[in-house]
Formats: C-alpha cells, sequence, structure tokens
C-alpha cells in the first residue's frame, strides 16, 4: 500500500454507558474504496461523523496526509479535502442545483455571487465524471438518485479528494444503486479515495477494495474483496452464522383474496390499472417491482387508507366494498405498512399503545381503553417476537428499526390474520433483523396465512415468494412460479418486458 | 456547543423543569424591577401578599384564575390535537353573549336550577360555533387555522360589540354600550361567602380532571394524541382524522365557550367590549406554561392570575408598573419553553 490519504487512529466515542467506538483504527489509500460494514448500530456512522468534524471524539485522532485534523470542526475537515454525502441530504428544495452547490462557499461579505465561474467548475467536474444535471433546476423537481448525484457533485466541487457516503443506496432504487456504483469506480479510477458505509452485503462486494467489519464499536475484522465471500462477511457482521430462511415445498389453499382489474386513480393519474391476481391461503404471492410503480397504492387499497376506483376485491370468494381500517383488521387481514416510521408506529406513543392503536376495539370497553389489556398484549408480542430495546411503557421511537418491524409484524400475527398484506417487510434492516422478519413470514404461510408480499428486493422474493407477479406503470404481469424465477427473468420482468397477452393474469 | 436527543426523561426532571423555569422568570423579572429602584424581595413579597395575603385577595386570584384555567384547557386539548386553536378570545366572547341573550330575556322564566345548566350549555355550544368555521376552511381548503382562528377573534368581537350597541344593548346603561344583564337568579351561587368567587371556579377543576381523564384513558384520547404526533401513521391505524379533530375542536371551542358563559355568569351579569382583558390569548400562555398537561393548568392559570391580582398591590406600594405582572408571565412562558428544550436536549460541548 502507498502513503495512507487518509488513517484514523485509535478513535473512541461514548454515549453515556453505550461505547459507540472502540480505539478504532482505519487506513485509506488514493485510489481505493473502501466499505464500513455494520449492523445498525454497530458504529459506523458515528465513525464518519467523528471523521468529518460532526462529534467530537473521546480519544484518538484523524490524519490527512499525514497532517492532523483539528477535532470537531467540520470546516477544517473540508478544507483537508473530505467530503460528505450524507444519507438523508443536507440540500436545499427550494435552491436550484448550482445554488446548492455554491451554498458555503462563498463569504458572506463578498458583494457579488461568482456564479459565471461557479458554473463553469460545477460542469466540468460533472463531466469528468459522468454525473449529469442540469444546474438551473429546482433541486425539490429532482428524483432522489438525482439528488444524491448534487451532494455528491457539492462535495466534489469543494474540491473533496475523500468521499464519505452514508449508506448511499438506502434511497435509491436498484437501477440507481448500479449507476451510482459505476460512477464511485469511476471516481476511484480518477484518484479519489472512497468510504462508503452499508449494511448491504451484495454492494460491499460488487464496489469495494477492501471491507472493513465494524461490529459493537469495534473493528472486528478487514478483507480484500476478492478474499472473501457474503457468508463470511454476513457471519462476521452479526457475530455468529446468520442464514436467511427460504420457504419449502407445501401445497396452497383455497383462494384467500382476489383482485379482478381492479383500477385507482388519484387526480388524474391512474396508479393501478385493471390489476389483478389471486391469492391462497398458505401461500405468499410476490409482487415485485422498482419503487414508484404502483405498489403505494395496491399496498394501501388493501391497508383500508385508500378507494379504488374500480374493479372487485374479494374475501374467501365474499366481495368487498371499499373497507376502512377497521373492516379490514376485523376481517383478518394484517398489514405491514412499506414505510414503518412513517406509517406504522407513532415514535412518542409508548410500545403498548402502538401495539394497540389499529385494533381499538378489541382493547377498549364504553370508549375507555382498557390499559391493562393492551400492556399484557405489548408484553406478549415483546416475548413471542424478541422485540429488544424497550418494555411496554417505554416510548417506541427508542426501538431500532428491526424491533419496530418485529412489533408491527408481532401485533399481526398475534391474532393470526387470515391474509398478510407486507409492503417492504425488511427494508433497511440488518442482516439479523432481516432473517428474523423472513422467518415470521414463512411461520405465517405455514399456518395458512396467504401473505401477499410487496418488495423490490429480488433476494427476498426469490427466498420467500411462491409465485411472483411484476408491477410496472401500475399494471400487474401473469404469475410465474417461483421455480422458474431466476434474477435475470426476474429483472426483465421488472423492466415491464412480459407478454401482453397474458397481462389479465388470471393464471393461477 | 450543540444539543443531543435525550432517549430518556426522568420525572424528577418533568417536576423540576417547571418549577425552575419560574424561578429563573422571577429572577430576571427582578433586575427590571431593581432598575426601577425597588427591592426585589420586598417586591415579590408584596404580590404574593397582594394576591394570597388575605381571604379577599386569595378569592379574587381564583376568581380570575377561573376563566383562564377554562381557556387553558382550551388551548391544550387542541394543541395536544396539532389543531392550532388561536381563536379561545373570540370564542370567550361568544359563549358570553349567548348566555347574556338568553339568560336576559328568552329563558328567564325558567327556575335556576334548570336555567344555570342550560346556559352553561349554550355557551359552550356558541364557543363551538364559532370554531367550526376556521376547522371546516382547514379539512374543506386546507386553509391554515392559525390564521384563521386569529382573525376570527377580531370579528367576533366587533360582532359582540355591534350586539351590545343594538338589539342587545341595555336601556339602563345611561348610554354605555353594554348588554342587558342575565337575571338575578341565573348567577352562579358563591363558593364563598361575601366573596366574588363563584362555583364557576369548582366547575373548572372539575373540567381539568375530565379533560385529563379523556386524554389518558378513553379512545378519542388516544386517537387525538395519535393524530396530533402523526398524521398518517394515526390514519393508517384506522383513526378517521376529520372527525376526530371535529371532536378536539368541539372540545375546545366548548371550553373556551364555557370559560365566557361562566365569566358572564359568576361576576360581571352582563357584556361589555372589555369582559377579557385577554383571557383567550393567555389561556395560550397558561396551556404551553403547563405543557399541555390538564392538571398543570390549573397551577399554571393561578399561577397567572396571582401574578396579575398580586402586582395591583405592589403597585399601589412600590411604584413599580403593573406592567411586570405581564413581563413576569411572559418571561416564565419563555424560561418555560427553554426548560421544555432542556428535558428533551442535552447541551454537549
Amino acid at each position: 500500500m502507498n502513503t495512507p490519504v487518509l488513517t484514523i487512529e485509535g478513535v473512541s466515542k461514548r454515549f453515556g454507558n453505550t461505547v459507540a467506538n472502540d480505539n478504532i483504527s482505519l487506513k485509506l489509500a488514493k485510489g481505493e474504496i473502501v466499505a464500513l460494514l455494520g449492523e445498525n448500530g454497530a458504529g459506523k456512522t458515528t465513525l464518519m461523523s467523528i471523521l468529518f468534524g460532526h462529534y467530537v471524539p473521546d480519544a484518538g485522532r484523524i490524519l490527512v496526509d499525514g497532517a492532523e485534523l483539528p477535532r470537531g470542526k467540520p470546516r477544517a475537515a473540508i478544507r483537508a479535502g473530505v467530503g460528505m454525502v450524507h444519507q438523508h441530504f443536507s440540500l436545499a428544495p427550494n435552491l436550484t442545483v448550482l445554488e446548492n452547490v455554491m451554498t458555503g462557499t462563498e463569504t458572506l461579505w463578498s458583494p457579488r455571487s461568482q456564479t459565471g465561474a461557479a458554473r463553469r467548475k460545477l460542469m466540468a467536474i460533472a463531466e469528468r465524471f459522468g454525473l449529469k444535471v442540469d444546474p438551473d433546476a429546482r433541486l425539490g423537481d429532482l428524483s432522489v438518485g438525482e439528488q444524491q448525484r448534487v451532494e455528491i457533485l457539492k462535495a466534489l466541487y469543494n474540491d473533496a479528494r475523500i468521499l464519505i457516503l452514508d449508506e448511499p443506496t438506502a434511497v435509491l432504487t436498484q437501477i440507481e444503486a448500479e449507476r451510482l456504483f459505476a460512477t464511485l469506480k469511476e471516481m476511484a479510477a480518477q484518484g479519489l479515495s472512497l468510504i462508503f458505509i452499508s449494511h448491504k452485503l451484495d454492494e460491499v462486494m460488487a464496489t469495494a477494495d477492501r471491507i472493513v467489519v465494524l461490529r459493537g464499536g469495534k473493528v472486528e475484522a478487514e478483507r480484500r474483496a476478492t478474499e472473501t465471500n457474503k457468508a463470511e462477511l454476513a457471519e462476521l457482521m452479526v457475530g455468529h452464522r446468520v442464514t436467511r430462511p427460504t420457504r419449502e415445498a407445501s401445497t396452497p389453499g383455497e383462494i384467500a383474496l382476489e383482485a379482478r382489474d381492479i383500477t385507482v386513480k388519484i387526480g388524474d393519474v391512474e396508479r393501478l390499472k385493471k390489476i389483478s391476481f389471486r391469492l391462497r391461503a398458505g401461500e405468499i404471492l410476490g409482487i415485485i417491482g422498482v419503487s414508484g410503480n404502483g405498489q403505494a397504492a395496491l399496498g394501501q387499497i388493501l391497508s383500508g387508507t385508500l378507494a379504488r376506483t374500480a374493479g372487485e376485491l374479494l374475501l374467501f370468494g365474499e366481495p368487498i366494498d371499499n373497507p376502512d381500517v377497521a373492516e379490514i383488521i376485523g376481517a383478518g387481514i394484517g398489514r405491514i405498512p412499506e414505510d414503518r416510521n412513517r406509517d406504522g408506529a407513532i415514535g412518542e406513543m409508548a410500545i403498548w399503545e402502538n401495539a394497540v392503536l389499529e385494533r381499538l376495539p378489541s382493547f377498549s370497553k364504553h370508549g375507555l381503553v382498557d390499559r391493562r389489556a393492551g400492556m399484557a398484549f405489548a408484553q406478549e408480542i415483546i416475548d413471542t417476537f424478541d422485540v429488544r430495546g424497550g418494555n411496554p411503557a417505554s416510548r417506541t421511537r427508542l426501538l431500532s428499526g428491526g424491533n419496530m418491524q418485529k412489533l408491527i409484524l408481532g401485533r399481526n400475527l398475534h391474532e393470526r390474520p387470515r391474509v398478510l398484506v407486507a409492503a417492504q417487510p425488511a427494508r433497511g434492516l440488518d442482516e439479523g433483523a432481516v432473517a428474523a422478519v423472513h422467518g415470521r413470514i414463512l411461520e405465517a404461510r405455514r399456518q395458512g396465512t396467504a401473505v401477499l408480499l410487496i418488495s423490490e428486493d429480488l433476494d427476498e422474493v426469490i427466498a420467500l415468494a411462491d409465485r411472483i407477479q411484476a408491477i410496472v406503470g401500475g399494471k400487474l404481469s401473469a404469475p410465474i412460479d417461483a421455480d422458474e424465477a431466476n434474477a435475470r427473468a426476474l429483472g426483465l420482468m421488472m423492466a415491464g418486458e412480459w407478454k401482453s397477452g397474458s397481462e389479465a393474469g388470471h393464471a393461477v | 456547543m450543540r444539543f443531543e436527543r435525550r432517549e430518556h426523561r426522568p420525572l424528577y426532571m418533568m417536576v423540576l423543569a417547571p418549577l425552575l423555569a419560574i424561578v429563573a422568570a422571577l429572577a430576571l423579572a427582578g433586575i427590571l424591577i431593581a432598575i426601577a429602584g425597588a427591592p426585589v424581595l420586598e417586591a415579590y413579597w408584596r404580590i404574593l401578599m397582594g394576591a394570597f395575603g388575605s381571604r379577599l385577595s386569595a378569592t379574587e386570584t381564583l376568581t380570575r384564575a377561573t376563566p383562564l384555567i377554562l381557556t387553558g384547557l382550551a388551548a391544550a386539548v387542541a394543541f395536544r390535537a396539532r389543531l392550532w386553536n388561536i381563536g379561545a378570545e373570540g370564542q370567550f366572547y361568544f359563549g358570553a353573549i349567548a348566555v347574556a341573550a338568553f339568560g336576559s330575556k328568552l329563558l328567564a322564566s325558567l327556575p335556576a336550577p334548570i336555567l344555570i345548566p342550560l346556559l352553561l350549555v349554550i355557551g359552550a355550544i356558541a364557543g363551538m360555533v364559532l370554531i367550526l368555521i376556521p376547522l371546516w376552511l382547514r379539512l374543506r381548503f386546507s386553509v391554515d387555522e392559525v390564521v384563521t382562528s386569529l382573525i376570527l377573534n377580531f370579528i367576533a368581537v366587533l360582532f359582540v360589540s355591534m350586539l351590545i350597541d343594538g338589539v342587545l344593548k341595555d336601556p339602563t346603561a345611561f348610554g354605555w354600550p353594554q348588554s342587558q344583564a342575565v337575571v338575578d337568579h341565573a348567577m352562579l351561587p358563591k363558593l364563598i361567602a361575601r366573596s366574588r368567587l363563584h362555583i364557576g371556579f369548582a366547575i373548572a377543576i372539575a373540567l381539568a380532571a375530565l379533560v385529563y381523564f379523556i386524554q389518558s384513558r378513553t379512545v378519542f384520547g388516544m386517537q387525538s394524541r395519535a393524530a396530533g404526533l402523526n398524521p398518517s401513521g394515526a390514519v393508517f391505524a384506522g383513526v378517521r382524522l376529520g372527525s376526530t379533530l371535529v371532536k378536539v375542536a368541539c372540545l375546545s371551542g366548548g371550553l373556551a365557550g364555557l370559560a365566557g358563559a361562566i365569566e358572564v355568569l359568576g361576576v360581571k351579569g352582563y357584556v361589555t367590549t372589555d369582559l377579557s382583558p385577554g383571557f383567550g390569548y393567555a389561556g395560550i400562555v397558561v396551556a404551553m406554561l403547563a405543557n399541555l398537561n390538564p392538571l398543570g393548568v390549573v397551577l399554571a392559570a393561578i399561577f397567572t392570575a396571582m401574578m396579575f391580582v398580586g402586582a395591583d398591590g405592589m403597585s399601589r406600594s412600590l411604584g413599580i408598573p403593573t406592567y411586570i405582572a405581564d413581563v413576569t408571565v411572559a418571561l416564565s412562558l419563555l424560561t418555560m419553553l427553554i426548560a421544555l428544550f432542556l428535558t428533551q436536549y442535552r447541551i454537549r460541548r
């Protein structure tokens, strides 16, 4: 290895009683991509925040090109050539791309903004790294992928030579993510050094030269990408062997849920166009597709929060009108929302309140909430579904994503629903939590629950689903059997390549 | 310096924070008293004595606290559900004028045990009617209720002003714009003889307890809290946002209207346009001081009333303007907000 451009030496940081970083050391060479791999809470983001000067470490130091960075000074880090691309972008949606990039680069006292020079510099950088943008577009009008490109450009505009990306793919679609990785490799080839934070094994293996695994705030291992594999990394990351469960053969039962030519129109836009599917008891039907193709509307009509414009919905052969949430739950349909923080739970309320909120009729009498029964119910979910990090009375916000998802699963599965609508159930979860969530869904299937799995994660759908339909532009493909499914076939389906003759998809 | 969110908020902190906030506010206001050239501790002593030093002053303070408890509750229940009802002042006047209208003539022949409860209900309904206007605008057209409920205050007061200079004008008031008085047997019984303190105070306390119970124990209370904390999460859990907000608004507007009704039936007997020295707005301060806790509202209202009543006596003997009461209450609101912030975040170097 040539002289490292970045050296992290013995960095430690504690918050109260938790040790977030424990004596972490790390080197980064010019033109190298290092992945920082670890589960949620392993200390990745803390480490990068220290590197960028957002936090002051309790011990240790950071050197850029051999010179020590002053502690807790983001400006010094920027000046030394460190750039950060945040998970949640730090951009202003009401400004243009160019204005966003220039923000913070000029002194407040200069009489005039040097827009012309800035525009030329931005375009030159965009050209050099193949990051196409319109400098005059309003940021709020751009897609998430484009916004991220702006965030990267902003770092490069500040002459960053070391780029830190915090979970860059968390908000991207598969295609956008692949485009991002190509860009990262191109940047490394041109001499930039990159650190990217992730808990996804695939992307780490595909992109990084070197992988540093963090666990419990410590460096657990370091591997060259060519000398390791996903199974080893998963084990290093979680600390024990994790295998995601996969479905076993089974014979599905009667048709539990059937959609016939359902159309949903919101405003003037048709979100769903005559979609049909049949879902049998004890089977998992995977609806795969890139986000934004109608999944949200599909999830909502089955959750009771959106009315359909046309078409029929049958539950065990009985037609149901546009049901509200209470009717959906009363009919034995469990729901896992795609955004658990926004829809799935109310963070400031207690765990027991979130456990019973959607089924208050069963936990109240004469308009009074039965707190004791609610607490008992929550405790049972916590015990049965292994929800860690809280008791029934503690605030739900304190739970990690995986534990919050177990709570949501628990309140639905506890009542043995006849149908489970699971939208992106493992999104954003770390490896251990994914395995737990998948295990629960498969167990529900074994017990005869009909599961509609809406997902954009190919691995997830292949591992769990008995049959798969793709959703593209609000239309649903005909189902294919999981045994015929492979990444290539599904990729084509997700791109809208299917025979239009069988679009109605009544074949079972 | 930076702020880090606290993961746990110990109980002692939640109890201590408001107390420390009030001490800090008194200390800050003390600087002003010192600048005005008066001895600070003596000034505060006189405020305390002026508010609670005698039977008369104590009953006077609690009389003053009564409408503040009710408007404070009105703000607290609405704000909990993120319904920004700034219109308690107008709802107060609507409740007051409705009572004056029905209690002076239309229903005056009814016996007291029927008339008084009926008038209180009428006052509450009048407050509800007024709040439904901004609520409807919000639900139908997404108009921000902060603005509409606020400007409706001025419309309401002008409307009342028109009535008491017109159809409801008292012909025996020597030309003063003042409503006809409610009949004597419509007036609320006294809580303590030979004082102004009336059973409205007891009603206000009982309502604070009732609101506390509603918020902490009922399905409606839980759903309205969910709607306030995370509307889309509440919708997913099956809470009907529209009807929940209508119920919250009716509770809030009703309490503010009741405040006006009780002020008329308990103290004045008639309506003038200076019936309220800003009870509706002060209710917002009271609610914030209480951190929207209905039981805290009672204490915050008594504290605020104490400052205002006590400042009169202090002013007479020390020659300091009574505005010091306004300043102290305003300062305590600021220090309270800072204290609440610090219970949620800790300061880091």
